[in-house]
């Protein structure tokens, strides 16, 4: 059994479906949270290189990394606003978070 | 037209009455503080009138003499899609008359203003009135568009209501210048649906435009009736000229009317501003010459108001009252003659009675003021010993009324009975009787008002209500009656003379000559009844002589004689007659129950309306449902709405995640 294009998008796909599934389904924990969305990016990476692999361009390689530096950037913000919002709520409880309510 | 009269001369007709207005109402009254004072006002007013009254004569002379002519647009005052809203003046052989009989009587009433309102606090206030009146009066006479015909209309309307409500204080004079008010809206209701309905067909207000186009209208129907289009377009005219005019069932207002000053009885409520209908109509007679249907409408409503008005005038006690029911009757013969297609006949009949009408309605205030402001003729009597010239001239009015022979009353009168006897529309039986009949009644009572006025027994020291009311310094030995001053005599014996002379001198040529060319169209095919006339014509005098043989003399002579007995032979009479017929003055008491009826019946169920439409339209759809409601599903889609807004970060990304399902679906897939 020789590896196709089609095991990796679906490998892709199922980090993607469980990233997301991981962002809905938490009721817990914010940081559970964060990772999730960085387990997303990582589900478009490995598109990406599958794609630059069978399609013989380097581009989709590039790409990776500089998405690999935004979600390197993105969860240091992110953290860095968890830490803020513990400091002034107490908690980082998923379920307790709903002042976006108007 | 072989020559143009001056713009600037027929300018100055309309625009020097308006400045005496300008002056005596702004200048003479504490709106300016007084600046000048009575006789300042009064002689800025009548000079407007005098010089506009002495160009009116000099345009007609021109008109006459050299068949001058004038339809021009003077100013623009805009353009709304095509339709252009002009001010302009057509002056032709009709114009000229009316300017001439408006400036003149207008004149007359002026003069007298000055001895009738001399101890009124409104003296100058009056004399702008009358002045803006003439103004509006012109205005509307000398138009060469609807539009500037509906401003006059309706100018006259204003000063009428504001001079019928000259004496603020009384709240009889109040309720009759609404009256008169709502009563005119009704008809300029109809006047200017006409005039839109024309406008919406021809592109045009102008007169000429309009007339030019008038047969290609008459094919038309109004879209989705089968009506003629030019009989809804004539029928609605003739609504607001039933109001202007006072035709049944638009008449209530004009006796009420008389709770106003009498120089203005005279001037709008008798010589002028009620025959604007008239006038409006013969203006229009190119469009009305299509129309049988409304020619048989003009005729019936004209009919009824000529006769049934008549009764109403044998029973009134009050003396203007009496003259006020006399020119109802009268606008009805005009009418009638209208709608027997007699256009040249009714404007002539205006004309003469203008004159006598303004002559009654003067001496009438003459008659006032002599016997110290009472106005119920039960209380006079006798009074030609002590009123000399005012007896006479009342004489010759009554009898120019009556249409005695060589009278102009005669004249026009006696063509208007020929004419309607000669039309051949199927209305006009029933016209021709009512305008027969009419004559008796005619002279009945104005020779009833003639002998309880100024013969028989002086009753005027009898009358109970003498003593209060009417603050006369001079009570006690000044019981007696007087005769006016004069300032009032004069205005009287002027238009005395036209009364007699104006029919025998004029209706050779306006009615058989070239005078009304161009202005009156009459379609000779359909309407005979001028060519009748025209045959059967062969001068005044012929006319004259021949009316002593004709039926309406000897109506005329024995309602006269029938009044004579009656109020000077056997005056136990009336009150018999009285008691014996009581349904029937019980009836005419009442009007045939017309206010009852406006009061009782259309006044609630135009309220009931309003109610409705308030109610129902106003606070329930539009306040409840529109206004109220939009917020209502404002605030119930948003307390839906706002459910969604959790607050939640994983319920928003939900959302979000499924809108990119979606949108996939829909790009992937489905496009």
């Amino acid at each position: 059994m020789t590896l196709t294009l089609g095991h990796f998008l679906s490998l892709g796909a199922m980090l993607f479906a469980l990233s997301v599934v991981g962002i809905f389904l938490n009721r817990k924990n914010l940081i559970v949270l964060l990772m999730a969305i960085e387990l997303m990016l990582l589900a478009v990476n490995t598109n990406f290189v599958a794609f630059s692999h069978y399609l013989g361009d380097l581009h989709g390689q590039i790409f990776v990394f500089f998405i690999l530096t935004v979600a390197a950037a993105e969860s240091a913000i992110g953290l860095a606003i968890l830490v803020l919002l513990f400091r002034n709520k107490s908690n980082i409880n998923v379920d307790e978070l709903d002042s976006l309510k108007g | 037209m072989s020559q143009t009269l001056s713009a600037s001369t027929l300018l100055v007709v309309p625009l020097a009455p308006m400045v005496g207005a300008i002056a005596a109402g702004i200048l003479g009254t504490k709106f300016a503080g007084n600046v000048i004072g009575r006789r300042a006002s009064h002689t800025l007013a009548i000079l407007g009138v005098l010089l506009a009254f002495i160009l009116s004569a000099m345009t007609l002379k021109s008109v006459v003499a050299d068949g001058a002519g004038f339809n021009e647009t003077i100013y623009t005052w805009m353009v709304v899609g095509g339709l252009k809203m002009e001010v302009g003046f057509m002056v032709d052989g009709l114009t000229a008359m009316m300017m001439c009989v408006v400036t003149f009587v207008s004149l007359m009433v002026h003069i007298y203003t000055i001895g009738y309102m001399e101890e009124d606090e409104g003296y100058n206030r009056f004399f702008a009135y009358i002045s803006l009146f003439t103004f509006s009066m012109l205005m509307l006479v000398m138009s060469n568009n609807m539009l500037q015909l509906f401003f006059g209309w309706e100018a006259v309307g204003l000063v009428s209501y504001l001079l019928i409500g000259f004496w603020f204080n009384k709240p009889s004079a109040i309720f009759a210048n609404m009256k008169a008010f709502l009563v005119n809206r009704v008809g300029d209701f109809g006047f200017i649906l006409g005039i839109g309905l024309l406008a919406a067909y021809t592109g045009t207000l102008n007169y000429s435009e309009t007339f030019a186009q008038a047969a290609s209208l008459s094919s038309i129907m109004l879209p989705g009736t089968n009506w003629l289009l030019i009989s809804v377009i004539c029928i609605c005219l003739f609504i607001g000229a039933m109001g202007k005019s006072a035709q049944f069932p638009l008449h209530v207002w004009l006796p009420d009317s008389m709770e106003g000053p009498t120089p203005i009885s005279a001037l709008i409520h008798a010589a002028t501003m009620v025959t604007a209908g008239i006038f409006m109509v013969a203006r229009m007679s190119p469009l009305f010459e299509l129309s049988e249907t409304a020619l048989n409408f003009v005729l019936i409503i004209g009919g009824i108001t000529a006769l049934f008005m008549g009764f109403l005038g044998i029973i009134q006690n009050d003396i203007k009252r009496v003259v006020a029911y006399s020119t109802l009757s009268q606008l009805g013969y005009m009418t009638v003659a209208l709608g027997a297609s007699a256009y040249s006949v009714a404007v002539f009949h205006l004309m003469t009675h203008a004159f006598f009408k303004a002559l009654l309605f003067l001496a009438a205030g003459s008659v006032i003021m002599g016997v110290h402001h009472n106005q119920d003729i039960r209380w006079m009597g006798g009074l030609r010993k002590y009123m000399p010239i005012t007896w006479i001239t009342s004489l010759v009015g009554s009898l120019a009324l009556i249409g005695t022979p060589f009278f102009s009353g005669f004249y026009s009168k006696d063509e208007i009975i020929m004419a309607v006897h000669n039309s051949t529309l199927p209305a006009a039986g029933f016209a021709y009787f009512a305008v027969l009949a009419g004559v008796f009644v005619t002279a009945f009572y104005s020779f009833r008002l003639y002998f309880l006025v100024f013969h028989g027994k002086e009753r005027f020291d009898q009358n109970p209500e003498a003593h209060h009311g009417h603050g006369h310094g001079d009570h006690g030995a000044a019981h007696k009656p007087h005769e006016s001053p004069w300032v009032v005599t004069v205005p009287l014996v002027m238009l005395a003379i036209p009364s007699v002379l104006i029919g025998y001198m004029t209706i050779g040529p306006m009615l058989f000559g070239e005078f009304f060319n161009g202005a009156i169209f009459v379609n000779p095919e359909i309407h005979k009844a001028m060519e009748f006339l025209r045959e059967e014509f062969h001068g005044p005098v012929q006319l004259a002589l021949h009316g002593f043989l004709s039926a309406p003399f000897w109506l005329a002579l024995s309602g006269v004689a029938l009044s004579y007995y009656m109020y000077m032979v056997n005056p136990a009479l009336p009150a018999a007659i009285q008691r014996t017929f009581k349904p029937i003055h019980t009836l005419l008491e009442n009007k045939y129950y017309m206010d009852w009826f406006n009061e009782n019946v259309l006044a609630p169920a135009a309220r009931g309306l309003g109610v409705v439409l308030w109610k129902g339209g106003d606070q329930a759809v539009i306040d409840g449902a529109v206004v109220n409601g939009s917020w209502r599903i404002v605030g119930w889609v948003s307390g839906v709405v706002r459910k969604v807004q959790t607050g939640y970060l994983y319920d928003y990304a939900l959302t979000m995640v499924l809108g990119v399902f979606v949108f996939m679906t829909y790009f992937v897939w489905l496009k």
